[in-house]
């Protein structure tokens, strides 16, 4: 392990704010696109139980 | 074994709907457990870079995201190519499928490092041919979501969309030798097909490991969103139909 104890992990060298930025924003995009996908096929699956409404997500 | 399996078989949306629903979750697990490896080899016992400090630690996310952002970009490009050249419908829904992961990919790759860049070159942008080509990358994914939401017939849309995938892949080689080609400020790459490796052993390992968390994941969401596409696409069909009653 190359970190004594966790403040200092935290810390990254005094660069923590870049380094949690970077992997906070990629972790957030991940969640955000799974979420979506969630969301799109809930939506499909409301639309086929109720036919007539909206089918296709993108195109309206 | 491999030449017994008609692979047209599969070509069929309904049939790749089933295949993709049995990879997916185990893609998904795959990608959780490599990036938890990745990451505690690359934030917790990778050394210290004695240049760059800890900041250098946004590679492991940056350059395996910028990876994928190209790798998905020439995926996206090769199935539009099929698409139009075999009318192959299921193609063309791939070709679709990459485009909103891989803008997303391209969008970290972007911020990541920007972020890298503050600490080390004491700027968030500089427009050097390496970050403008990947800019450049952005747009083309936004081109061609765009351009395929504003045409109202789904199959003169997929064809128009492709188009500009395979005009646009000609971005991804000038990304790639950017570094080469002009005196930039991003350095050059610090893993090659030609060459060993310029990282020290930890980095490379956590590097890779992550790269390869990376490929799980996008195969596992592109595969997902291809089954929403074909559920959305095939939706009146009598399969889908009875799926949704069946759920």
């Amino acid at each position: 392990m190359n970190w004594a104890s966790w403040s200092e992990f935290l810390a990254m060298g005094g660069q923590g704010r870049f380094v949690w930025g970077a992997f906070g924003f990629a972790l957030a995009v991940v969640v955000a696109e799974l979420v979506q996908l969630r969301l799109r096929r809930a939506n499909l699956e409301r639309a086929a139980v109720a036919p007539g409404e909206v089918v296709d997500e993108t195109k309206k | 074994m491999l030449a017994n399996i008609n692979w047209f078989y599969f070509a069929a949306p309904q049939r790749f709907y089933a295949l993709a629903g049995r990879i997916i979750a185990p893609l998904y697990i795959l990608a959780a457990v490599l990036a938890a490896a990745g990451l505690v080899i690359g934030l917790g016992i990778a050394p210290t870079d004695a240049q760059q400090g800890e900041a250098y630690r946004i590679i492991f996310i940056h350059v395996p995201a910028a990876w994928m952002s190209m790798v998905i970009y020439v995926a996206m490009a090769f199935w539009s190519g099929v698409g139009l050249a075999f009318n192959a419908r299921l193609a063309l829904m791939l070709a679709r499928a990459l485009a909103p992961t891989g803008a997303l990919m391209t969008l970290i790759a972007l911020v990541s490092g920007s972020l890298w860049g503050k600490p080390t070159w004491g700027t968030y942008w500089v427009w050097d041919a390496r970050l403008t080509s990947e800019l450049i990358l952005l747009f083309l994914y936004l081109g061609f979501m765009t351009l395929h939401a504003a045409i109202e017939d789904e199959r003169r849309a997929d064809r128009a969309a492709a188009l500009i995938a395979l005009v646009g892949v000609v971005n991804v080689p000038i990304i790639y030798f950017s570094v080469k080609w002009w005196n930039t400020l991003h350095q050059s790459a610090s893993i090659t097909l030609t060459r060993a490796p310029t990282i020290a052993t930890p980095m490379l390992l956590g590097m890779m490991i992550m790269a390869l968390a990376f490929w799980a994941y996008a195969i596992a969401v592109v595969l997902a969103r291809t089954r929403l596409i074909i559920l959305e696409r095939d939706a009146e069909s009598s399969w889908v139909r009875s799926l949704w009653s069946a759920s």
